[in-house]
C-alpha cells in the first residue's frame, strides 16, 4: 500500500494517479484527449479495447454491493491487457476487497469508510486460491502439479 | 471419497477465521444485518422463522462415517437433537445459534467439511447421481468433475456477487437421477468418439416461481474447457442478468428473454476469449481427484443369492434395494419419509446409526439424495437382512421409495420464513391415507412433491403429483398439479383448477389417485396414464 | 393492534417487544402504535434485535395474539414438533417418532 495513501481509499500502485476527471464511456470515446473513464453497471468493457493504449485510469462503479457487473468488467479489461489503474468505486465493503484485487482492481474509493486495519486482514485471510485470475497468485492446482 | 490435501484443508481453516471475525463485527455493532447478511449466506446461516439456521454441505452427497458422527455431534451440541436432509443433498440445522456459529464451522472443518456457498447468491453445493459408481448405466463416476468443478467454483472472485444463486447438477448416465435438467447448469459426462470425456452442457433450468426445463447448449464440450465454459456461462449471465427484480434474476430468465440460440451464441463467444487464457484445471489434477474415486476393494465372486421369506424384508428389498454394477452387491436406499414423520428429518441417534451402517457395510460412505433419502451405495446382498434389522429398530426401515408416501416436501411454514403455507402436515395427512402398503403397491411409482410457497424448494412443479401451498386472504390454500418429472424425461407439472384446503387437497389427492386407477392400462404408471388420457379426466374426478 | 417483533441478533429466538425490552414471549407484547420505525431503529441499531418488523395482532385471554399463522407459529413455534413448542405440549413428544 503505497505510503500517504487518504483514508477511506486505498491504492496499490506506485505511479501517480491520473488526476483528470474520469468521463463517461460514451464521452471517452469520443474524446481522443481523455484518459480517464467511469465504467457504470450495465457499460460494456470491450468498446474500449481499441484505445487501451491512451486509458490511464477506469473507474468502475459499484452502485450496491451486491451488484457484480463490476468483477466482469475488471478481469474483462485485465485479460485485454489494460495495465493502468482499475478503481473499485461506490458500495464497495472491505469484505469484498479480495475479490476485487484478484479481478484486477488496484485503487479503491469506497462511498463508506474503510478501516485499514480490517481491510489489511480481509485481504490476507487466505494463503492459497483455487483459480487463476487476474492477479498474480498461484492457483492451487499449479502448486499441486508445477 | 475425495480427501482434502494441506491447501484444502487451509482454504476452508482461513475461511473459518474470516467468519470469525465477520460474525465478532456484527455483533459488536461494526456492520448492519443488510451488510452481514451476504456473508453470512455464503457460510449457509439463514436467519428463519424461529432461530438460525445452518446449511452444511454435503459435496456431491457423498459423506463419511467420521463425518456424519461430527454432524449428530453437531445436532445434540449446536441444536435440538436432529437434522434435515435436503433437495440439493445437503443437511441443515434449524435451532443454531449465531455465536455458536464459527466454532460449529471450526468442528466441521476438522473433519474436511464447510458451510461454503450453500445459501446466498453464490455457486451453490454441486450435485450429482447418488448411484455414482455403483450403478451399471453410467459412463463413468461423475464425482471427480464435480469434485474439480466445486474446487473450481469455491470463492471463485468474479463469481460471487451474482444477481441470483447457481445450481450445477451431475449426471453420467442417460437414465438421469439428478434431475439435471431443473438446474441453472446440467451437465451430463459422455465419452467422445475420440473415447475421451465430454459434456453435454444444459442451462436454464429451474423450479421457482417460473420454472422451466433446461436448454441443451452444446452437444459436446471436451471435459479439458469445462471451467473456461463454464466461466463463459457465469460471465454472460453476470453481466447481463437482471438485476432489478429478484424474482426475475436467475438465468433461466436471461435465456428465456434472449432466447436459447442467442444466449449460446454469446456464450460461445465469451468461451472463445476465455479459453485460450488458461484458466483451465489441467486434467492432471481432474486424475489426481479421480484416483479418490477408484471402485472400492469389492470381494469377487459374491452370490446374487437373497433369501426374501421374511415378508417385511422382502417387501424393503423390493422397493428400496436396487442393482448393483457388481455381482452380489446392491444400492440400498434408506427412505427418511417414514408414515407420519417429517420428511428428511434424522435425529442426531440416527446420524450415529447411519454412520455406523456406512462404515461396516459399504466401504464407509452414505449418499444424500435430492429426494431427501440416503444411500448405502455398495453393500454386499448378503448383509442386506442385518442392515434392514436395524434400519427397523430405528425407525428408518419405510418400505416406501418412490411411492406416493415417499413425498419430496419442503420444510414450509413451520420452518421456513419465505413460506405461505405448512408443507408438512399436508404429507403426514396424505401419507395416514395411504398409509396401507399394500395400497401404495397398488398404486405403485407416485413422484409426489409438496412446496409451501411459489419459491418451490419442494420441487412441486416436477412431481407427477405437485401440490403448491399459497396465502389465501391470511389462511393457507393448496393447489393441485399433475404430470410433471423430474428425470431425464423433464416436464413440468401443471395446475388443475381452483385449491383446496388443507384437508380438501388430501381428499383431492385421493380422487386423482382412484382416477388413476380406475383408467389406467397395464403397466402404466400414474405419470403415464396421465399423458396418455390428458387432464380432463383427472380434473372431472377431482371436481366432482 | 402493532406488535415490533425480531429476532435476538446472537442466538436468533424470536423476541416481541414489551414496552421497556425484549421478551421470547408474546403474550408480554405491547401495541407499539406509531412508534415502531424510531424503536425499531434503535434497537437494531445497539444491537438487541436482528431485522425488526411490525406485526397486526389482537387482543387475546392471556396477551396479544398475531393475526397471521406465519405470526403465530414464530410465537409458538413449529405445529408439527410439539415438543419443540415455545411451551411444549408434550416434552418427550419428538423423541421416539424420528
Amino acid at each position: 500500500m503505497s505510503d500517504g495513501a487518504p483514508l477511506p481509499s486505498l491504492r496499490f500502485r506506485d505511479d501517480e494517479p491520473a488526476d483528470e476527471p474520469a468521463v463517461s464511456l460514451d464521452a471517452f470515446l469520443d474524446q481522443p484527449e481523455a484518459v480517464s473513464v467511469r465504467i457504470e453497471g450495465g457499460d460494456d468493457v470491450r468498446r474500449l479495447a481499441p484505445v487501451l493504449d491512451r486509458l490511464r485510469l477506469v473507474e468502475v462503479d459499484f452502485p450496491r454491493f451486491r451488484d457484480g457487473r463490476g468483477y466482469s468488467s475488471a478481469r474483462i479489461l485485465r485479460e485485454m491487457g489494460y495495465h493502468g489503474e482499475l478503481k473499485a468505486v461506490g458500495d464497495v465493503l472491505v469484505d469484498q476487497l479480495l475479490f476485487m484485487r484478484r479481478c484486477g482492481f488496484d485503487s479503491f474509493a469506497p462511498d463508506g469508510p474503510i478501516d485499514t486495519a480490517t481491510a489489511l486482514r480481509a485481504l490476507n485471510h487466505f494463503d492459497f486460491v483455487y483459480q487463476q485470475a487476474t492477479d498474480a497468485r498461484v492457483p492451487v492446482w499449479k502448486l499441486r502439479h508445477g | 471419497m475425495y480427501r482434502y490435501d494441506q491447501y484444502d484443508q487451509a482454504i476452508v481453516d482461513a475461511r473459518v477465521e474470516e467468519f470469525r471475525d465477520q460474525v465478532a463485527r456484527r455483533i459488536a455493532g461494526e456492520m448492519t444485518d443488510d451488510q452481514f447478511k451476504p456473508l453470512r449466506l455464503k457460510n449457509g446461516l439463514y436467519l428463519q422463522l424461529h432461530a438460525y439456521m445452518l446449511r452444511v454441505a454435503i459435496p456431491y452427497g457423498t459423506v463419511n462415517s467420521r463425518q456424519l458422527r461430527v454432524l449428530a455431534h453437531i445436532a445434540r451440541t449446536y441444536d435440538r437433537g436432529y437434522g434435515h436432509f435436503t433437495t440439493r443433498q445437503n443437511i441443515q440445522f434449524n435451532w443454531i445459534k449465531l455465536e455458536d456459529t464459527p466454532d460449529i464451522l471450526a468442528e466441521l472443518a476438522k473433519v474436511e467439511m464447510h458451510a461454503i456457498q450453500t445459501s446466498g447468491e453464490s455457486i451453490r453445493n454441486i450435485s450429482a447421481d447418488q448411484f455414482a459408481g455403483a450403478a451399471a448405466d453410467e459412463v463413468c463416476d461423475p464425482r471427480p468433475w464435480a469434485e474439480l468443478i466445486r474446487q473450481f467454483t469455491t470463492f471463485h472472485p468474479e463469481f460471487s456477487y451474482l444477481p441470483r444463486k447457481f445450481k450445477i447438477g451431475l449426471t453420467a448416465s442417460d437414465n438421469d437421477r439428478a434431475a439435471i435438467k431443473l438446474h441453472d447448469v446440467g451437465l451430463q459426462v459422455l465419452r467422445g468418439s475420440d473415447g475421451e470425456f465430454g459434456f453435454r452442457v444444459y442451462v436454464g433450468g429451474g423450479m421457482g416461481r417460473t420454472p422451466f426445463v433446461a436448454h441443451l447448449i452444446r452437444d459436446y464440450l471436451p471435459a479439458a474447457s469445462i471451467c473456461s465454459y463454464l466461466e463463459a456461462i457465469l460471465r454472460v449471465w453476470n453481466r447481463n442478468g437482471r438485476r432489478d427484480n429478484i424474482h426475475k434474476q436467475r438465468i433461466k430468465i436471461l435465456v428465456h428473454d434472449l432466447g436459447a440460440e442467442e444466449f449460446t451464441r454469446q456464450v460461445e463467444e465469451e468461451f472463445a476469449a476465455i479459453q485460450p487464457l488458461g484458466d483451465d484445471i489441467p486434467l492432471a489434477e481432474y486424475e489426481r481427484i479421480a484416483a479418490y474415486f477408484v471402485p472400492p476393494p469389492f470381494e469377487q465372486d459374491l452370490s446374487d443369492a437373497l433369501d426374501l421369506s421374511d415378508p417385511r424384508f422382502a417387501a424393503w428389498v423390493e422397493r428400496n434395494v436396487h442393482a448393483h454394477k457388481q455381482p452380489g452387491y446392491a444400492i440400498t436406499t434408506i427412505s427418511l419419509k417414514p408414515i407420519g414423520g417429517i420428511p428428511g428429518d434424522v435425529s442426531a441417534d440416527q446420524i450415529d446409526l447411519l454412520a455406523d451402517l456406512a462404515e461396516q457395510y459399504s466401504f464407509d460412505e452414505l449418499r444424500p439424495t435430492h429426494a431427501q433419502n440416503v444411500v448405502l451405495p455398495h453393500v454386499r446382498k448378503a448383509d442386506l437382512y442385518a442392515i434392514w434389522q436395524q434400519l427397523e429398530a430405528a425407525g428408518l426401515a419405510t418400505a416406501n421409495l418412490d411411492l406416493i408416501s415417499e413425498m419430496i416436501v419442503c420444510p414450509g411454514l413451520d420452518y421456513c420464513s419465505l413460506a405461505n403455507a405448512r408443507s408438512i402436515p399436508v404429507a403426514q395427512k396424505i401419507a395416514e391415507r395411504f398409509a396401507d402398503p399394500a395400497r401404495q403397491l397398488d398404486v405403485g411409482e407416485l413422484k409426489l412433491k409438496i412446496s409451501g410457497c411459489i419459491n418451490a424448494c419442494g420441487h412441486h412443479h416436477v412431481g407427477h403429483i405437485g401440490i403448491l401451498g399459497v396465502d389465501r386472504k391470511g389462511t393457507e390454500n393448496f393447489q393441485l398439479l399433475l404430470g410433471g418429472s423430474g428425470a431425464e424425461d423433464a416436464t413440468l407439472a401443471k395446475i388443475v383448477g381452483p385449491g383446496f384446503t388443507e384437508d380438501g387437497v388430501v381428499d383431492a389427492v385421493e380422487r386423482a389417485v382412484e382416477k388413476y386407477r380406475e383408467i389406467r392400462q397395464p403397466g402404466e404408471r400414474f405419470l403415464d396414464t396421465y399423458r396418455r388420457v390428458g387432464v380432463e379426466p383427472f380434473k372431472e374426478a377431482i371436481y366432482v | 393492534m402493532k406488535l415490533l417483533t425480531g429476532n435476538n441478533l446472537t442466538e436468533g429466538y424470536v423476541i416481541w417487544w414489551t414496552g421497556d425490552g425484549w421478551s421470547r414471549h408474546v403474550e408480554e407484547a405491547i401495541d407499539v402504535d406509531d412508534k415502531a420505525e424510531q424503536l425499531a431503529q434503535t434497537e437494531a441499531a445497539a444491537c438487541r434485535v436482528n431485522n425488526p418488523y411490525v406485526v397486526e395482532a389482537e387482543p387475546g385471554p392471556n396477551g396479544p395474539v398475531p393475526l397471521h399463522i406465519k405470526e403465530r407459529i414464530r410465537a409458538t413455534g413449529p405445529t408439527v414438533r410439539p415438543d419443540l413448542l415455545l411451551q411444549p405440549a408434550d416434552k418427550s413428544a419428538g423423541s421416539y417418532v424420528i
